[in-house]
């Protein structure tokens, strides 16, 4: 017995040792996920810059961003989502629905209302999808695709299918378009939502679950997590954040409109999947999906200071989100 | 086939002219863990070759290694002289050798003909011809004597009938050596005797059959030959007359407790009782109760399946419990969910640490933190230098060894993966652990310091539950043992009385008694 113990120490000295290298491999191939998404996302920016004149002007960064920041905290929230194991296909129904919401109201109540009963009406259709997965045990992708439909419907009826169009002079207006140090309100307060929520997911017990959750339900559970309770959360925040978006693009367009944005969902999610975060779940994070969704957006951007035909835009969504799940299953593959 | 005529069902033509399936020095490791090591038989047509063992002896990866589902790592497999190597079951299939194995390859959503005949359904053009496929089954359902509707889902038969569907896709693909793993394991006692039947008479056609079964008296009624098999080893060969069901015990024994497990330090008597269990109803559990004391090592036994994981993951509350109840230190331990059960200080490593334990790809630290990330967080935010601190401190009393707690769980062996499990349960610092098969595909020294582990932990004055198929492991560690059947707890055993006699005794005792109601 002694003998094969210590044969035993041998041989963990030598994994030790092994591990060593091996462990710093892991930690540039760690890096290596955001550099994934980093490098194309510098590359594509200085490209733009040199050769096509409007892009680096702060008009137009700044515009992006504007223009982004509904997409960036639904990708940010449908990021824990998909990390916690589930998948949201609602966002772009619950978007719109808060968008008419808090655009009807904002006609004759004051903008508090209108913003909180927009927020609100998200988070409750967020923790309705989780409770329908959780509790029904409804495939995720079913469930929020029925949700979608049935969300959609009600925005359409609460709207009466017409276009709201809103004054420039209420407070309402203000929410999203106050400018502070030259950069819109919304802007602002889509980055601190993002900045919290990337924090949450990197760095709080809540995060932790969240991952354990995606990567091994099982084990998570016997671990003592709950893992029913806390993906219902992320779909909650995953809701929030859609109604928020809704309420900020009402705000910043002042007009609002039952059917939202064509394709948002699948937008967002590109943006999500694009920065690396696996559909698989278990992992994933909230910075990547922020440089995936400004990717895909600087995309967008070029496409349009070039007068290439915007049907092309489509063509090269797709063709990069192919690239990107294909490079994401190679790792998985590596990782063993 | 297409004459109709069961009398010359060309099945048993090519029996005849085969010849032996002989099986030279086959060895197999799983992570440097033997599983089968220079193993040689012959299987000669017109035979029922048994293979008998303990958990975890072989048996299963010999069967698979024959059929074809895992390659060996050493040793050559012959039929009638021609060498073979199989590189898929499928290549098995076509040298005639089929298997049947314990979990059920059916597809339910399809009716039995296309279950029987799939993958090589006749077609035209690529359209299956439905009706020859029928009438095919017709024909091959009569020679074997089966009532069974072509037309019915596969996924609507009982588990009997659907394993007559996989016995007839061997034979449909004139399979003369059927291999069958525990194949009546899930059946009753007539539905045992019919599949009996079908074994001789697939004999008496001059195929062979490889059984593989626990059931010592199933085995003794039917086989020709059996071979015994223990720690991935032949241990004989033997003529079924000479052999009897005491004789094949010894056989799967057949050596003392060695100096593997650390001295077991005798419970004080009368140490205050931590856990009760009364009566627990559960799925896969009937009518258990026990106590466990403080200190107190309690081995649970039993075959796979006799309900011992089920035991545990009712009194973990994993599992509905319909009946009884679980008091710890006295307290009813109530809640429906894990999470409860923890934090009133019983925690469980669970039978399978990669499916049920770990989150492989994600680093040791996070692992190990995971149960109790209250202590390494304040107001929900984790304090990194207080989550290695208390991570380094837990992984040095349970020795593990990573370079770096940073690093993957994936790239520590199957020994230091185990050890982490016990790492985040003493975290827990729990008043009770179970678990469940602690040392399965760990290597030799990771056993010995994981049983030191459960000593120390039962030492330092927890109850512990050691749930585990290794007969030795459950001997030399516990100071009472369990042995379960059927969901029951059928026998205690402590002091004196744990032998591996007595807990075979009552482990295979069912099967005793089924063999003589069967024959």
């Amino acid at each position: 017995m002694n003998e094969k113990v210590e044969t035993l120490d041998v041989l963990d000295v030598d994994e030790e040792g092994g591990s060593s290298l091996r462990s710093s491999v892991i930690r540039v191939l760690g890096s290596w996920r955001l550099a994934g998404i980093a490098i194309p996302f510098l590359i594509l920016f200085i490209s733009l810059s040199v050769w096509v004149g409007p892009f680096l002007t702060k008009t137009n960064l700044i515009n992006i961003l504007d223009q982004q920041s509904a997409y960036l905290a639904i990708a940010a929230a449908g990021t824990l989502v998909l990390v916690a194991g589930g998948l949201d296909l609602s966002v772009g129904a619950i978007y719109g629905l808060a968008a008419v919401v808090s655009g009807q109201l904002a006609e004759h109540h004051s903008p508090t209302i209108a913003i909180g009963a927009g927020l609100l009406v998200g988070l409750g259709m967020g923790l309705a999808n989780g409770m329908i997965v959780a509790f029904l045990k409804i495939n995720p992708f079913i469930a929020t695709l029925a949700m979608s439909f049935v969300i959609s419907g009600i925005a359409l009826k609460a709207s009466g299918n017409n276009l709201i169009v809103l004054s420039q002079n209420s407070g309402f207006y203000k929410f999203g378009n106050t400018v502070f140090f030259s950069i819109p309100s919304a802007v602002w307060i889509t980055l601190v939502f993002v900045a919290i929520l990337a924090l949450v997911l990197a760095k709080t017990t809540f995060g932790r679950r969240v991952v354990a959750s995606g990567g091994n339900a099982e084990a998570a559970r016997l671990s003592g997590i709950r893992v029913n309770q806390i993906r219902i959360i992320t779909y909650a925040l995953s809701g929030l954040a859609a109604g928020y978006g809704g309420v900020i693009d009402t705000s910043r367009l002042l007009s609002a409109q039952a059917t939202g944005v064509p394709n948002l969902t699948f937008i967002v999610l590109a943006g999500v999947v694009v920065g690396g975060t696996s559909i698989g779940g278990g992992e994933g994070s909230v910075p990547r999906t922020t440089i995936g969704v400004l990717f895909i957006a600087m995309i967008y951007n070029g496409i349009n200071l070039t007068n290439i035909d915007s049907v092309y835009q489509q063509i090269v969504l797709g063709v990069i989100i192919l690239v990107a799940v294909s490079l994401d299953v190679w790792a998985r593959k590596r990782r063993v | 086939m297409s004459t109709g005529n069961i009398e010359e069902a060309p099945r048993s033509t090519a029996a005849s002219v085969r010849g032996d399936f002989v099986v030279t020095g086959v060895s197999k490791r799983y992570g440097g863990v033997p599983a089968l090591s220079d193993v040689s038989l012959t299987i000669s047509p017109g035979t029922v070759h048994a293979l008998v063992g303990e958990n975890g002896a072989g048996k299963s990866t010999l069967g698979k290694i024959m059929s074809g589902v895992i390659p060996p790592d050493e040793g050559t497999m012959s039929l009638g002289g021609e060498p073979l190597s199989f590189k898929s079951p499928r290549d098995a299939l076509s040298h005639g050798i089929a298997t049947i194995v314990q979990e059920l390859a059916i597809v339910p959503g399809l009716t039995v003909a296309e279950n029987v005949y799939l993958g090589v359904e006749p077609s035209t053009a690529g359209f299956v011809r439905r009706r020859q496929s029928r009438r095919q089954f017709r024909e091959l359902a009569k020679t074997v004597g089966f009532d069974l509707s072509p037309d019915r889902l596969a996924g609507s038969l009982s588990i009997a009938d659907q394993q007559k569907v996989e016995i007839m896709r061997a034979l449909s693909r004139n399979a003369s050596i059927v291999i069958m793993d525990e194949p009546t394991a899930a059946l009753s006692g007539g539905e045992t005797e019919a599949l009996h039947g079908i074994i001789r008479s697939l004999v008496r056609d001059g195929n062979s059959v490889v059984l593989i079964s626990h059931y010592l008296s199933e085995v003794l009624a039917l086989a020709d030959v059996i071979t015994t098999l223990r720690d991935a080893k032949l241990i004989r060969t033997v003529d079924a007359k000479d052999a009897t069901e005491e004789t094949l015990i010894e056989g799967m024994l057949g050596h003392s407790l060695s100096s593997a497990f650390p001295e077991k330090v005798v419970a004080q008597e009368e140490k205050p009782v931590v856990l009760e269990v009364e009566h627990l109803q559960a799925p896969g559990v009937n009518d258990c109760s026990f106590v466990l004391h403080e200190g107190e090592i309690l081995g649970i036994a039993g075959l796979v399946g006799a309900g011992r994981s089920e035991l545990a993951r009712a009194i973990f509350r994993d599992s509905k419990v319909s009946g009884g109840g679980v008091r710890l230190k006295g307290k009813d331990l109530g809640g429906h969910s894990p999470s409860r059960s923890i934090r009133r200080g019983l925690v469980f490593i669970p039978e399978s640490r990669k499916e049920m334990g770990l989150l492989v790809g994600r680093s040791v630290k996070e692992n190990v933190s995971l149960s109790r990330l209250d202590l390494v967080s304040r107001l929900g935010w984790i304090t990194g230098i207080r989550e290695r601190r208390k991570v380094n401190e837990v992984m040095k009393s349970v020795t593990v060894r990573a370079a770096s707690i940073r690093m993957p769980v994936s790239m520590l062996s199957g020994g230091n993966q185990q050890k982490l499990m016990f790492a985040r349960s003493v975290m827990c610092s729990p008043n009770v652990l179970i678990a469940d098969e602690p040392t399965r595909g760990v290597d030799v020294g990771s056993k010995r310091t994981i049983y030191d582990l459960l000593t120390e932990m039962a030492g330092s004055g927890m109850g512990v539950v050691v749930i585990s198929s290794d007969l030795e492991e459950v001997l030399g560690l516990a100071h009472r043992v369990l042995v379960m059947r059927h969901g029951r707890i059928i026998t205690e055993l402590s002091g004196e009385g744990i032998n591996e006699q007595a807990v075979l005794a009552a482990a295979f005792a069912e099967s005793t008694n089924k063999g003589t109601v069967r024959s």
